[in-house]
């Protein structure tokens, strides 16, 4: 009875969606009317998604796409998170984000005028439609199974972690959250009002966008660090370029909105982003759901289903470009600005994001091209990404240290390099010198290090003047700053890390960067799902013991699957990273044992970036508009 | 001028993602399919001092099983492939092993092959091009490879795939 009452709730929500869509595009006065639709639409598939999530805490496998997914013997937190552990339910989940930004826009946005209000939420309504349509006609939740199993197929071991509870959610909320930059885009577009107010009211909600998709993006990097055992934390996978894509765009979409709010400028460029953006993440929807491309990722596949994301694709991107098309001429062009300016230097930033997602896009669309020429079968692999990818970052980094310490429309080159150059000098002094700590100098590693501290000296200048600056102000340093120990992560990961297999039997040791990995014992250890194999290592570092690590090897009983679980020592300058290959002749084991400098600092590094976001969301600026029309109201 | 290009650019993405939509990512194609099987003369396993060659099953379409005791995904599709021969004759090519270990392992879990060569060496791989054990080869009446699966044959590769070739071969032939 329950699903069905989910389902009942998604019909409706349809209904209510496609109210929203049509009726404030049609009458912009109907605002009111939006708003609660919205929220109505909003606890409906609220609604539907706490009905599934009920099936799934239940074991109820007469609904399909719990019998698939779930299993009796399946930990409650993994039957919760198994909802979007596979594609109907993944959906939902989509589609739930989705309205929780548009009851988020309905409620936050007393501040804009309503015929805007009404054309956002309206846009927003169109995509919502679109989505529960697909949900509905081609991947229905809450399909029944007759006769119902006695058991479920059980959630894929690779999504039974901590890490993949969250990640779906927040990159979710990431890549449907760039829905409403997309809805301020083409709502300004209908509207021909594409002015400094239109970029202040997109700002903060591409802000916080961004900042979920940072966080997610981050969190399905670490899983696929310590999930799939093999101590990669960034593989070039067609699923992670996905996501990296909207990421880029929407980073330059940030900066943009920037020069459009202060200056009027680059307005034309802003609304192209703002629906690209949107555009890259539906894309990325469509190259994890549709199979198109082999990934590590694709969990749930099916190639019929591509069809109608592609066609969502057309309609939803297609109709915002051609609009873009046919109102350019009226956009305008904003403010002048000189080649050595604020504008200018953001504008750098700009290119070198969007050529970046550029080349990340040809990388993951080439074997498709390749193979849909008839010119054969190839994949795109690290080495490619890496080639073209790090020389387009190098430069960018180094303007992110300019940028924000020029004037806007005119800056003077001198007054800049004399104020610069301190950071310039120490920056690479000490970055070219810090290798040298590690006992091995490299050039590369030099480079990376110098430009972190480059662009940690910068933006500190920035607050040498004053340290009285906006919260947007501080939001950008601290956002900056996470840029910069993602660098510092990186670099030293890559300058050196080592690794090594070893043959291992009990009471063996193996030695790697100084440590002692011992294997004292192999137990076997029963889940509730799955049986292994549990190694005890003790770590010691020059004699004094360090930490006992025990990697796993499991067998999932349901899916018939192996999986690595790796053991892994945190530390804020290395990682500790043991991991159980398979068993040998002779009561031997194959081990890998790796260590990792300062890999925690490429998610941290995330994190301070998110953080950095969220500060300048929370800048006063986007909020005093709305007191300042309530002081009007209460006047009146 | 570009207002023009965007949406053509645009329609050509999505050309080419509703293009990619009806191909396979994992099929890897091989430059043998419509090519004579190349030419081996080896003895068999059971019967060391009999030899096969493939031109012996000219006139019939059958099967080539690559296969081998130390592969453990051979395991997991050797319930495929004995279903598979209960229709079409299947041959094994007994890849890189050691009679002792082969011969106990069709002991352990039946034997669906007719018969099956001894190849310890991995001579013939080469020229069939071998990249993975298990691998499987339709070849036709006139000893032309007409399909090639890498990996463990599952079910439904089994039935959509070689049994409808097969039975369109004997048909056709």
């Amino acid at each position: 009875m329950i699903p069905e009452l989910g389902q009942v709730a998604l019909c409706l929500a349809l209904a209510v969606a496609l109210v929203q869509a049509i009726v404030p595009l049609w009458n912009p006065a109907s605002a009111a009317l939006a708003r609660t639709a919205a929220q109505g639409q909003g606890l409906l598939i609220a609604f539907a998604f706490g009905c599934l999530t009920y099936a799934f805490v239940t074991n109820d496998f007469s609904v399909q796409y719990v019998a698939m997914h779930s299993n009796s013997a399946l930990p409650l937190h993994y039957r919760v998170s198994g909802v979007w552990g596979g594609h109907e339910g993944s959906f939902l989940l989509w589609c739930l984000m989705l309205s929780v930004w548009m009851v988020a826009v309905s409620v936050f946005s007393s501040h804009l005028p309503e015929d805007m209000a009404a054309r956002v939420l309206g846009v927003m309504g169109v995509l919502s439609a679109g989505f529960l349509a697909f949900m509905l006609f081609t991947s229905n939740p809450f399909d029944r199974l007759f006769p119902a199993p006695p058991d479920g197929r059980d959630l894929n071991p690779l999504l039974q972690d901590p890490g993949m509870v969250l990640h779906p959610p927040m990159l979710y909320m990431g890549y449907v959250g760039l829905s409403v930059a997309f809805s301020f885009a083409v709502a300004a577009l209908l509207s021909g009002r594409l002015d400094a107010a239109w970029a202040r009211w997109s700002r903060p909600w591409t802000t916080v966008a961004w900042v979920f998709l940072t966080v997610g993006i981050a969190l399905g990097s670490g899983w696929a660090y310590y999930e799939l055992g093999w101590g990669g934390w960034w593989f070039w996978d067609p699923v992670e370029n996905a996501s990296f894509m909207p990421w880029l765009v929407a980073t330059a979409l940030i900066h943009s909105l920037a020069v459009t709010e202060k200056r009027g400028g680059f307005r034309s460029w802003t609304v192209l982003l703002a629906i690209v953006a949107f555009g890259l993440s539906l894309l990325g929807t469509f190259l994890v759901r549709s199979g198109v491309l082999t990934s590590v990722h694709a969990f749930a596949v099916d190639p019929k289903r591509g069809i109608f994301i592609l066609m969502l694709l057309a309609l939803f991107i297609g109709g915002a470009l051609a609009l873009y098309a046919w109102r350019t001429a009226r956009i305008g062009l904003g403010g002048a600005f000189e080649p050595v300016s604020r504008e200018s230097l953001l504008l750098g930033n700009n290119v070198l994001l969007v050529a970046a997602a550029g080349t990340v896009f040809l990388g993951t669309l080439y074997p498709l091209l390749i193979d849909a020429v008839g010119a054969g079968k190839i994949s795109v692999g690290p080495p490619y990404f890496e080639t073209v990818f790090v020389p387009l970052m190098a430069p960018a980094l180094f303007l992110m240290g300019v940028g924000p310490l020029a004037r806007w429309k005119r800056a003077s080159l001198p007054e800049l390099a004399v104020r610069l150059r301190w950071a310039l000098g120490v920056s690479l002094a000490l970055g070219f010198l810090s290798p040298l700590l590690f006992g091995n100098w490299s050039a590369m590693v030099g480079f990376g290090l110098a430009l972190a501290i480059w662009i940690v000296s910068t933006a500190l200048l920035t607050l040498k003047k004053s340290l009285r600056q906006t919260r947007a102000h501080y939001g950008m340093v601290v956002a900056h700053i996470g840029v910069a120990a993602f660098v510092v992560g990186v670099t030293l990961v890559k300058g050196y890390e080592s690794e090594q297999d070893a043959k291992m039997k009990p009471g063996e040791a193996v030695e790697l960067a100084g440590y002692a990995f011992r294997l004292e014992e192999i137990a076997s250890v029963k889940g509730p799902n799955y049986a292994g194999a549990q190694a005890k290592f003790v770590v010691s570092r020059n004699g004094k013991p360090v930490t006992v690590m025990y990697p796993e090897r499991r067998h999932y009983t349901v899916q018939d699957q192996v999986m690595t679980e790796a053991a892994i020592d945190p530390g804020l300058t290395r990682d500790l990273y043991v991991s159980l290959g398979d068993p040998l002749e002779g009561g031997a084991w194959l081990v890998k044992v790796q260590h990792k400098p300062f890999i925690d600092w490429i998610w941290g590094g995330c994190l301070i970036m998110a953080l950095g976001g969220l500060l300048a969301a929370s800048d006063r600026r986007y909020r005093f508009a709305i007191r300042e029309r309530r002081a009007a109201e209460a006047a009146a | 001028m570009k207002t023009i290009w965007l949406p053509l650019g645009f329609i050509a993405l999505i050309g080419l993602l509703a293009a990619g939509l009806r191909l396979n990512p994992r099929e890897v194609p091989s430059p043998l399919i419509g090519k004579p099987a190349p030419h081996f003369e080896l003895p068999l396993l059971h019967e060391p001092d009999k030899r096969f060659t493939q031109r012996d099953m000219l006139g019939k379409v059958w099967v080539l099983n690559v296969w081998a005791s130390w592969c453990p995904p051979c395991l997991v599709e050797h319930p495929v492939v004995t279903e598979l021969a209960g229709s079409v004759p299947v041959i094994g090519l007994n890849y890189k092993d050691a009679r002792e270990d082969a011969l106990p392992w069709l002991k352990r879990n039946g034997d669906p092959y007719q018969f099956s060569v001894y190849d310890a060496a991995g001579r013939i791989a080469i020229d069939y091009g071998v990249y993975g054990v298990p691998e499987t080869y339709v070849i036709d009446q006139k000893g032309v490879i007409r399909y090639k699966h890498i990996g463990p044959l599952t079910r439904e590769v089994a039935q959509t795939r070689l049994r409808t070739l097969v039975k369109e071969l004997d048909g056709g032939g």
